[in-house]
């Protein structure tokens, strides 16, 4: 039994669990939850990945990786801007994220060297602070500092643009590639080789050199300064990874939507990756890519399938919501109080 | 150097509020007016941000879990309002259920913040973000009776606002007001702020008062002295989620509703950004400092709306709101690490 708790994750049993149990009480086709699945895999898959580096680093869940969805909103805001279009436009789009993320990851790792010990309470700030900043910029400087060409885009009142932008151009751009069907199941191969491929670099980078030096950070912490590493810079390195993962990780989920909600898109990016990975049997100090895939298909299962359940098992859908919400935030509580009681098996210091 | 550095968000925001004093003057924004606002926000929030000390001082750190705290005091508040208690009996009883209920939730709590030595902070977030669609739950299908409180239609489920009007709203505010030509000085619920101000003042000097701030010193010696640490830590949590009850009990009365669903989610943020804008590092806190804080906090907040307004765009106040409060506590994270940091980064 100590054995089986220790290979798997209670959270993850939960999980199945409840996701069956949701599944049955909906009564919902499960060719139309699969394919609800295939599309959310292929649309957060690449976001739950961008958490993986810094935990492995040993700085927690990046609740920062909102900042990576800004800056990648940031990109698809200017292409609108300059009213461009198609494949070309979509290289730009990544080229000006991930040099912005690049930007601003650097930053966050400055802060979180700063913040040792408490990262994930300061990346969650760091969040709503980014989030204010940029809302900041397109909400009251874009038509007064920033002058913008494409009128479409902006309030009536002229300063200000709309809560939504059509992305019509962008549209499934990806996700037509490629598609394959099997009777009503529909796979769209080019993204879920996209994904894989991601997941199969983060996979790579885990085990280069680069990699090695994170999980030494992560497993021992200063002490890496004994072998000649500089533990702030490979921390640096790590929240770079992560932010610029998450940039394209949006970029993804934004050009599946099709519609760009330019003040809310960005939110709960983070909360919802975070429990999708906890969900799959990660920890806050462990997390492999297997975590983070499987999390993504159990996750959304439940996501998919609870406010059918919650209708037919109380008459009432908004129960449903405040369960979804509730398993998001839930899973994140859980996890940290589960892995504080893991932790406690590890040698201590004298105080701690 | 860094000691002076740790008095930069101090500094912004007295800049601040000078440049919006400034520009109140400017637009004939009335003065009194502002006085009185400051002045009722002071105490309508003030005991909020009074309930992160006791966590503060043990050094558990700014307790983010405060939506537990306020779930507390608005399940005291539902129920006075259930049973149709007004007036100053209304408000008393739900003071008092709020207490109890505080009492149980923080014990339960406490016992999870023990478990997550190092973590709390993080930890009280999430519980608390957590707990919120959990008591949405029981919002949403508790059997409460009065009509007041539920959906005109189908009568099941809770409002997401409930006046109070006929119960006991502003019982606090309208209580001994002091009259000096245009203000109107609010004494009863200063009163009642200066009273919980005191009592948390003086709990410091008791004995178990004195053994939490020893724990906050140095959790190591404190053992070695014989302090129960868990239990004392668990007595600050119990003791900032009651102070906390009722602290939302007074904000209520003073709003003149009751916010239920999703309101109290955020709600620990700005109460830790005034208590450290008071100049409370994350591992010490005086409740003058909580004063000093939560005045110039909520000044800033009277003042910002009304410019904002007449200046530019409406949204802009509120923006800039969240990035004071955001940024104020990301500083005080930063600057100093309270008992994480490092020997080189405290000096």
């Amino acid at each position: 039994m100590q054995g089986l708790l220790r290979h798997y994750n209670p959270v993850t049993a939960v999980f199945v669990v409840l996701s069956l149990t949701a599944l049955a009480v909906s009564g919902m086709r499960p060719v139309f939850v699969c394919n609800e699945v295939i599309t959310r895999f292929i649309r957060d898959g690449v976001m739950v990945l961008a958490l993986i580096i810094p935990i492995t680093a040993g700085m927690g869940l990046n609740f920062a990786i909102v900042v990576g969805a800004i800056c990648a909103q940031v990109g698809l805001i200017l292409a609108v801007d300059y009213q461009l279009g198609g494949l070309e436009s979509l290289a730009l789009i990544m080229i000006v994220g991930v040099a912005l993320s690049i930007l601003l990851g650097y930053l966050i790792g400055l802060c979180l060297n700063r913040a040792r010990g408490r990262e994930m309470i300061t990346t969650i700030l760091i969040g709503f602070l980014a989030t204010s900043m940029y809302q900041l910029i397109f909400m009251v400087g874009y038509g007064t500092i920033i002058t913008p060409r494409n009128p479409e885009m902006m309030l009536s009142r002229g300063v200000g643009i709309r809560n939504m932008v059509d992305l019509d151009r962008f549209r499934n751009l990806l996700d037509s590639i490629w598609v394959l069907r099997f009777g009503e199941i529909e796979v769209p191969l080019f993204m879920l080789l996209v994904v894989c491929f991601m997941a199969l670099g983060v996979n790579y980078i885990l085990h280069t050199r680069l990699g090695r030096h994170f999980s030494a950070v992560g497993f021992s912490g200063n002490r890496v300064e004994a072998l000649g590493l500089d533990p702030r810079l490979i921390r640096i390195k790590a929240i770079i990874l992560s932010t610029v993962i998450a940039c394209l990780g949006h970029i993804i989920f934004i050009q599946n939507i099709g519609m760009l909600n330019v003040y809310t898109a960005h939110l709960n990016t983070d909360i919802f990756s975070c429990a999708a990975l906890l969900a799959g049997g990660a920890t806050v100090t462990r997390a492999k890519v297997r975590h983070a895939l499987f999390g993504i298909v159990l996750f959304h299962t439940l996501f998919v399938v609870s406010p059918q359940a919650g209708q037919n098992l109380f008459g009432n859908p908004a129960l449903g919501e405040y369960f979804r919400s509730f398993v998001a935030y839930g899973t994140i509580a859980v996890a940290l109080v589960l892995n504080a009681k893991n932790s406690d098996k590890l040698p201590r210091g004298p105080w701690k | 150097m860094i000691v002076r550095a740790r008095h930069v968000p101090q500094m912004v925001i007295a800049i601040f509020l000078c440049a919006m004093a400034g520009g109140a003057l400017l637009l004939e924004i009335p003065l009194p007016w502002v006085i009185n606002d400051a002045l009722v926000r002071l105490a309508m929030n003030g005991v909020l941000v009074l309930s992160l000390v006791p966590m503060l001082n043990v050094g558990i750190g700014i307790n983010f879990g405060l939506p537990v705290a306020i779930v507390a005091g608005l399940l005291g508040l539902c129920l006075t309002v259930n049973w149709r208690l007004t007036g100053s009996l209304g408000f008393t009883m739900a003071l008092a259920l709020s207490t109890v209920i505080a009492v149980c939730l923080g014990e339960v709590y406490g016992r999870l913040l023990n478990r997550v030595r190092g973590r709390e902070e993080i930890t009280a977030t999430f519980i608390g973000f957590s707990f919120i669609p959990l008591t949405n739950f029981f919002w949403a299908t508790a059997p409460f009776t009065n009509p007041a409180m539920l959906w005109p239609i189908g009568g099941i489920g809770m409002r997401p606002t409930i006046g109070l009007k006929s119960y006991f709203a502003k019982i606090l505010n309208t209580w001994m007001p002091l009259e000096i030509g245009p203000l109107t000085i609010p004494c009863g619920l200063l009163l009642f702020f200066g009273l919980c101000c005191l009592l948390v003042h003086l709990f410091f000097k008791t004995t178990p008062g004195l053994a939490i701030l020893a724990i906050g010193e140095n959790e190591g010696y404190a053992r070695l002295c014989g302090i129960d640490v868990d239990r004392m830590r668990r007595l600050a949590v119990i003791l900032s989620t009651v102070i906390g009850a009722v602290g939302i009990c007074v904000y209520a009365q003073s709003y003149g509703f009751i916010e239920l669903y999703d309101a109290p989610m955020m709600m620990a943020f700005p109460a830790a950004s005034a208590i450290l804008i008071g100049g409370s590092t994350t591992g010490r806190a005086t409740v003058a400092q909580v004063v000093a804080g939560t005045f110039l906090f909520h000044t800033m907040y009277v003042l910002s709306g009304p410019l904002a307004n007449d200046l530019l765009v409406p949204e802009m106040a509120e923006i800039f709101r969240l990035m004071m409060t955001t940024g104020v506590i990301l500083f005080a994270m930063l600057h100093h690490g309270g008992r994480h940091a490092r020997p080189s980064e405290t000096l």
